[in-house]
């Protein structure tokens, strides 16, 4: 049994998340690259957006 | 502009014989197949390699595998775990997965395993997209 911490289960899930966007909701490979990089930042800039928010809040 | 686009779109629905929910079923079944019966190769590999990844290690941080359904967010688990095909009834028939989430790993694995079985069913449609010529390439 593996036992990754949060932020590395979320790193995970954005990478393996972005791929499957990425191929299915755009046609040209150029664009499945920069859409699944989007998804990508976006999965885990608002993670670490939101983490940072509720730090300030529980203080 | 629009006659080009039906044409290419008849021109696709030309490429590929057979019975059109083919893609769709063998997608949903085994990730990644019904990208391979359209020759979208390095797709259907990158698909593949997502959607068991994500299940396995659900899987091996123990996560759940939804067995019945008392309640909705029950339902709503199974249907998620449905999603993944084959795996999940291969992995109920090995009694795969833990029981009482004790861990909060093992929560992250029971939502890894749902995901999964979420993104195949994307990907299974977006097979068909691609078999009936509504999505071009």
């Amino acid at each position: 049994m593996i036992r990754p911490s949060h932020f590395t289960s979320l790193l995970l899930v954005a990478i393996f998340a972005s791929t499957v966007f990425g191929i299915t909701m755009r046609d040209t490979p150029k664009r499945m690259l920069r859409y699944g990089l989007y998804c990508f930042a976006l999965f885990v800039g608002s993670a670490i957006l939101i983490s940072w928010l509720m730090f300030f809040i529980a203080r | 502009m629009g006659t080009a686009d039906n044409k290419a779109a008849g021109a696709a629905k030309n490429t590929y014989q057979g019975f059109v929910y083919l893609p769709l079923i063998a997608g949903w079944l085994v990730p990644g197949a019904g990208h391979f019966l359209l020759r979208k190769w390095g797709r259907g590999t990158l698909l593949a390699i997502s959607i068991i990844a994500l299940f396995a290690l659900g899987l091996a941080m123990d996560g759940k595998l939804y067995t019945s359904a008392q309640d909705i967010l029950d339902i709503l688990g199974l249907a998620g775990d449905l999603g993944s095909g084959l795996m999940y009834f291969v992995g109920r028939m090995l009694s795969l997965g833990g029981d009482p989430v004790q861990f909060t790993t093992a929560d992250y694995g029971t939502k890894f395993i749902e995901f999964a079985g979420l993104l195949n069913i994307i990907a299974a449609i977006d097979a068909h997209n691609l078999r009936t010529g509504r999505k071009q390439s």
